[in-house]
């Protein structure tokens, strides 16, 4: 459509005030939910980084007095356990998520026959929430109800194929576990996550020009090392987006760790996102929840900012 | 107005059959959503609508409470507050002190509570000297729930000590059942950890360390023990107690897979429910070596400020949690002894009677103190301090040695 405006400045028709809506028309209904996003989205962030410097404890006081909340949440041992975990936590899951979803996509792309139904298979733990995840996962690992017991009647007492490894007395006790419960999370997170994963790597897989293969292909490359040389490097746009949806993911993640261990045993699997629920509404210390609040905000800024950067400047270029 | 006068309008035209005539009617928040904690307030339901008053439930699952008082705090903000909600301890006097309470000054004096209610309750049925909760029971957490088959198994008499309490439990273990039933989250692990420290240290060093956060009391000795054993009982769980609900456990001690359980008496209400019998089918003693005290916490449900047309209906509700006949016929179902003096125990069970006797033997005595682990000992926010370092020690993520120097770190910083 023409910028140029239709009008005829002398008539002021109907003609006109149909063109004007027209060209109101996108913004009038993009407005409601613009104003939305603004106030319960950007007001409510605003809203917790003023709560953050309040003395707020069971409901908010708008009282300023500084750093203090951000003192004490610093000075809480829950605090670092929370942070480790989650660099346990994220990196185990961006990193496995990612080569399982990679490895899926590249062997389902060799055109293998019942595609059509492995695809949905493997997308389909997507489809179910956290909190289901979370549930399925809690029992199957529970060693009294799930994986343990079942191996236990199947007259194995100790996990078979582990103790062949030499491993004498092991039990898949991960989820009670206070050393190994986080790593529970990360299985059944990537579990969730891998398809999805997948089905982005396979997009980008299928976006790749044939040409530029099938020349590799004439000047005798051998398979790995196309995917290795060309394939992969061509996929750095998709590697990015899942790192950024992963990313955000294993740092917002708060369902899973409650349906699956409840943050326990102990507060093994606390993550900074069950950290801030429990001190903004179990514990009454609002302003520490918000203060953890705004350091979790600051984390995903710093991953959202550079990639939103990076894309305007590709447009651009 | 305008904006109200429509939204009625929409709710009316939306409901399709708005009643003629207003009903008078109560929204109550809780979390009473086991078994037999369903059963129980179906009583009180029952009472209300004899006298023209609906119930409208607002059930929020969770044994602590801790959701529930998410849902009560986002209700009050957004400045619809139920007609009453369950609260314990020092939450009470939080929202008691935050102004949204209601004044029952007048149900109380037409129904005479100064005497009727207990002293200790009392403390957190007013703010500032006016009535703004009734007590609904007197719940103790100092039990211990024990299945008489496997007791009679191993040939042994309830424990009365700790040291009988490890025997009893090396023989259930010997019997190839889990030994103690235990459900593992913050609130279960310091409900067990204070029936061991009242065990281990009697009243005095119970309300010097958990009432007064002695300092000396947090680090002593006997803290120690208290810590320790507290390892040694983990020894007698099962593997998969992490993260278990507490009727669960529970249920465990019915089937006979477990064989006893520490908890609060509402444990009782999931054996009255599976109709087990006391003395035949459970035997419930005082947790070994706290005989003669009790840590209670009491149901209280807060009345929240209301607009006129709702307070009839509120007040009735507060006179009838009181009523005698409600509070027998709850605290029967429930397990916990009546929050109203002089109440006749004929109708309860052996477990109801030992409880009603406990109660009044502790209160004349001073030794009717607050739980920790059920918020009538501190704020949330110490209380949580606690919990912290009980559950991180009893999963094995802190030694005695960090726990004791942990311990008075937490709740300083939690001041």
């Amino acid at each position: 459509m023409s910028a140029v405006p239709l009008t005829d400045p002398a008539g002021g028709s109907s003609s006109s005030r149909a063109e004007r809506l027209r060209h109101a028309l996108p913004k009038l209904v993009l407005a409601p939910s613009f104003a939305l996003v603004l106030v319960f989205v950007y007001g409510f962030i605003l809203w917790t980084i003023y709560l953050s410097f309040t003395p707020s404890r069971m409901l908010p006081v708008y009282q300023l007095i500084g750093f203090d909340a951000y003192q004490r949440l610093w000075s809480q041992p829950n605090w670092y356990v929370a942070l480790q975990n989650l660099a346990i936590f994220g990196s185990l899951y961006l990193l496995l998520c990612t080569a399982i979803g990679l490895t899926l996509a590249i062997l389902l792309d060799q055109r293998i026959r019942f595609e059509g139904v492995l695809r949905p298979i493997f997308l389909y733990p997507m489809a179910l929430s956290f909190i289901v995840t979370g549930t399925a996962w809690q029992w199957f690992l529970n060693p009294t109800l799930g994986l343990g017991r079942t191996m236990q009647a199947l007259g194995w007492p100790t996990w078979a194929p582990v103790r062949w490894l030499g491993w004498e007395n092991a039990q898949f006790d991960w989820l009670v576990n206070t050393e190994t419960a986080i790593y529970t999370v990360v299985i059944a997170g990537v579990w969730q996550a891998s398809g999805f994963v997948m089905a982005m790597f396979l997009a980008g897989l299928r976006g790749i020009d044939g040409e530029i293969i099938k020349a590799a292909e004439i000047d005798g490359a051998s398979s790995f090392t196309i995917y290795r040389r060309i394939i992969i490097p061509l996929l750095r746009p998709v590697f990015l987006s899942v790192f950024i949806v992963l990313a955000h993911m294993a740092i917002k993640s708060y369902d899973l760790v409650k349906a699956l261990t409840g943050g326990g045993p102990g507060n093994a699997t606390e993550l900074p996102s069950t950290f801030m629920y429990s001190f903004t509404y179990e514990r009454s210390q609002m302003a520490v929840g918000a203060a953890s609040a705004v350091i979790m905000l600051m984390t995903i800024t710093a991953i959202i900012v550079p990639y939103l950067y990076s894309e305007l400047r590709e447009r651009r270029g | 107005m305008r904006i109200r006068k429509l939204a009625f309008v929409l709710t009316a035209g939306v409901l399709g059959l708005a009643p003629a005539k207003a009903q008078e009617q109560v929204e109550v928040l809780h979390w009473w959503t086991a078994g037999g904690e369903a059963a129980a307030l179906s009583v009180l339901k029952d009472n209300l609508a004899k006298q023209g008053v609906t119930w409208k439930d607002m059930p929020v699952a969770g044994g602590s409470g801790v959701q529930a008082m998410t849902a009560l705090r986002a209700r009050v903000t957004a400045g619809t507050p139920p007609t009453a909600a369950q609260l314990l301890g020092f939450n009470l006097r939080d929202w008691g002190s935050q102004g949204f309470a209601a004044n029952l000054d007048d149900v109380a004096k037409a129904n005479d509570w100064e005497k009727l209610v207990p002293e200790p309750l009392k403390a957190f049925s007013k703010d500032a000297g006016h009535w703004v909760a009734v007590p609904v029971n007197i719940h103790s957490t100092n039990w211990l729930w024990i299945n008489k088959a496997a007791l009679d198994k191993a040939g042994l008499q309830p424990p009365k000590t700790l040291d009988e309490f490890i025997a009893m439990l090396d023989a259930f273990k010997a019997q190839g059942i889990t030994a103690l039933a235990h459900g593992g989250s913050p609130w279960q692990d310091t409900t067990l950890w204070e029936a061991v420290v009242l065990s281990i240290g009697g009243m005095d060093f119970y309300k010097k360390a958990v009432l007064q956060l002695d300092p000396a009391a947090l680090k002593s000795d006997k803290m120690r023990k208290a810590f320790d054993t507290m390892t040694k009982l983990r020894g007698y769980f099962d593997k998969g107690f992490s993260g278990r609900d507490w009727n669960l456990s529970t249920a465990m001690v019915i089937k006979g897979e477990a064989g006893a359980q520490e908890m609060g008496d509402w444990a009782k209400g999931e054996f009255i429910g599976a109709k087990k019998v006391p003395d035949q089918d459970f035997v419930c003693i005082r947790f070994p070596g706290t005989q003669g005290n009790v840590l209670f916490n009491a149901d209280q449900f807060m009345m929240f400020k209301l607009g006129a047309k709702d307070i009839p209906a509120q007040h009735k509700m507060a006179a009838a949690v009181l009523d005698t006949s409600f509070q027998i016929a709850f605290n029967k179902v429930k397990g916990s002894a009546p929050a109203r003096l002089g109440v006749s125990d004929a109708e309860f069970d052996a477990c109801g009677k030992k409880g009603i006797k406990d109660v009044a033997e502790a209160m004349a005595a001073g030794t009717m103190v607050g739980s920790l682990a059920h918020g009538y000992a501190q704020p949330d926010s110490i209380k949580n301090a606690f919990f912290d370092v009980v559950t991180q020690h009893l999963n094995g993520q802190l030694t005695t040695d960090q726990a004791l120097t942990r311990l008075p770190a937490a709740i300083a910083a939690a001041k």
